[in-house]
């Protein structure tokens, strides 16, 4: 019995230590500017007020940057979904030549630091062919930058998407993939109609993931984007920033906003979340 | 793990196949991870703004980083201080938290989830919070210092404490993420050696260091190396909190490269950054390896 009250005074010690951050971040975004700046701090607001969101919804187009966000993330999303579950199917039940070897090559590749890729691929967006204005040579416009498929470019595909789902797929019996071949189903439809729907609880992890990447990448946004109808959410927390003093209300009401969906996201998937690192922490 | 099958029909596959259902991402592998490494390699040894075509210059780039540039070698010590500030408190806390959400109690899904938001939160978020946290005047962090007579302290502004609070900063972010790592690790340890251990009279802390230390090495190599991946390229917070400032202090490799790439168009220079960044990683990866495996040994 002691022991497990040392373990509860632990546990919460450490929760109010990790939690205060967020839970400030909240409270500030809702204090009137009169509490948010008194001290001694004060913790509970002594009203609730909204203006803040207001505020920070009519400082910058935050709604063209959702949207923007939702839509390059969803769509990312449901590529990724695709091509990562077809490779680490192919990489999980059949045998070809070369295959161990490909595979390693792939998984290789997530020990590259995007630094050292940064500048290429930022040349191959700009230089893109037919796009952009651009001449079949890649010359002449500005190619995918501050496009939506611009922002999309670098996260298509993932070769941690690629382990993920093979390591899911071992799990799945061969029988019933020769009794449906037996059926005289074609290699593709076995994957698309008896895999896939197997295969829920990997693409969920798979798609929370990859929502997180996207929606929470910053590095790539800045450099290929320069119009202020292309912003994400993660460059728009830029705008209270660039004035000169922060305006800590709206600042904190914008934070909360933009990082509320993905909270929700982890809540609800959380079981699948936990259970994909394991999966991939664990590593074969 | 994979069952390999003697079934006649899967010989009857056309071999194409698996190829077809491979191709795609092994398209994208090779256009945007393999050719701009040999492009990048390429670049860092000439002199390219972007604007004119690339000039050959051999290993001045190098030359000029190595030798006499002090931003280059001041970010390479900040970088490297910022890892071994980061590391070893977050593989600390991680492994404290992991075992603590890892014991059959009510409750405990609640404490991981609050142990694990500060995860999902993008670096940027992360930055304003923190940002408004530190900030001189009217932040949380120094008006509970000063109940207690201490500070106030110049979080970001001060050279000598910049980076510290970036570190702490970063540790907060990151420990949710290694929990989980180190929870799944513990997870896989079977029961009955520690109820061994527990008949043999073995303390808790006993079995801590001659157990579960030991059982969780290749779990706790996998955190340090893509540890340092994550911190060597840390870049987020830099451009919101500090923008490398104050002094410097705060410049890290992974920004240098965007400073001499976006701001002054040094295409050459900045990927010559990147390969030695791409470098210092790699051989500290082999090192680890090295040390662990002789470790095990």
């Amino acid at each position: 019995m002691p022991r497990k009250i040392l373990i509860y005074t632990l546990l919460v010690c450490l929760a109010v230590l990790m939690g205060t951050p967020l839970a400030w971040m909240v409270l500030s975004s809702v204090k009137p500017n009169s509490d948010l700046f008194s001290y001694p701090p004060v913790w509970l607001p002594s009203r609730i007020t909204l203006e803040h969101y207001q505020h920070a919804f009519r400082a910058a187009p935050f709604a063209r940057y959702f949207a923007n966000s939702t839509l390059i993330s969803t769509a990312t999303v449901i590529v990724n979904c695709l091509f990562c579950s077809l490779a680490g199917y192919a990489f999980a039940k059949y045998e070809f030549r070369g295959r161990d070897l490909l595979f390693y090559a792939l998984i290789s590749t997530m020990m590259i630091p995007f630094h050292v890729i940064l500048i290429p691929v930022f040349i191959i967006a700009k230089r893109f062919p037919l796009t952009g204005g651009n001449n079949i040579f890649g010359a002449g416009g500005i190619g995918l930058l501050d496009s939506y498929p611009g922002l999309m470019l670098i996260h298509l595909m993932n070769a941690f998407g690629v382990f993920l789902m093979r390591q899911f797929f071992f799990s799945i019996p061969d029988d019933l993939l020769d009794s449906a071949r037996i059926d005289g189903a074609s290699e593709f439809g076995i994957y698309w109609k008896i895999v896939m729907p197997l295969a829920k609880p990997a693409l969920g992890t798979l798609a929370i993931f990859t929502f997180t990447g996207v929606w929470d990448d910053f590095l790539w946004p800045l450099v290929i984007i320069t119009s202020e109808d292309m912003r994400t959410v993660q460059l728009g927390l830029q705008v209270f920033q660039s004035q000169y003093s922060i305006q800590w209300g709206p600042l904190m009401a914008a934070t909360f906003a933009v990082t509320l969906p993905l909270i929700l996201v982890f809540v609800m998937g959380q079981r699948h979340f936990v259970e994909g690192i394991a999966t991939s922490g664990m590593k074969n | 793990m994979s069952v390999r099958s003697t079934d006649p029909y899967r010989r009857l596959n056309p071999t194409a196949i698996p190829y077809l259902f491979i191709l795609p991402v092994i398209l994208f592998t090779v256009f945007f991870k393999f050719i701009p490494i040999g492009v990048s390699l390429l670049l860092s040894f000439t002199e390219y703004d972007m604007l004119s075509s690339p000039r050959w210059v051999g290993i001045a780039n190098y030359a000029y980083l190595l030798s006499d540039n002090d931003l280059f070698w001041t970010s390479l010590k900040n970088t490297a201080q910022y890892s071994l500030e980061v590391l070893p408190a977050n593989i600390a806390i991680s492994l404290l938290l992991a075992i603590l959400v890892n014991q059959e109690l009510k409750g405990v899904a609640f404490f991981r989830t609050v142990f694990y938001l500060p995860v999902v939160t993008s670096i940027i978020a992360v930055s304003m919070i923190w940002m408004w946290i530190y900030n001189y005047q009217v932040g949380l962090l120094n008006s509970i210092l000063g109940l207690f007579g201490l500070g106030p302290f110049d979080w970001l502004r001060n050279p000598k404490l910049a980076l510290h609070s970036l570190a702490i900063m970063r540790v907060w972010k990151g420990v949710g993420w290694n929990m989980v790592i180190y929870l799944a690790g513990l997870q896989g340890i079977p029961r009955y050696i520690y109820e061994a251990a527990t008949i043999d009279g073995a303390s808790a802390w006993t079995q801590f260091r001659r157990l579960t230390w030991p059982l969780l090495r290749p779990v706790t190599y996998y955190i340090i190396v893509m540890g340092l991946i994550s911190t060597f390229q840390s870049f987020g917070e830099i451009y919101a909190m500090t923008q490398g400032g104050p002094l410097d202090s705060t410049t890290t490799l992974g920004y240098l490269v965007y400073q001499q790439a976006f701001q002054y168009w040094e295409m050459g220079k900045a990927s010559a950054t990147a390969f030695i960044l791409f470098g210092v990683i790699f051989a500290l990866s082999i090192a680890q390896n090295k040390f662990v495996s002789a470790e095990m040994n």
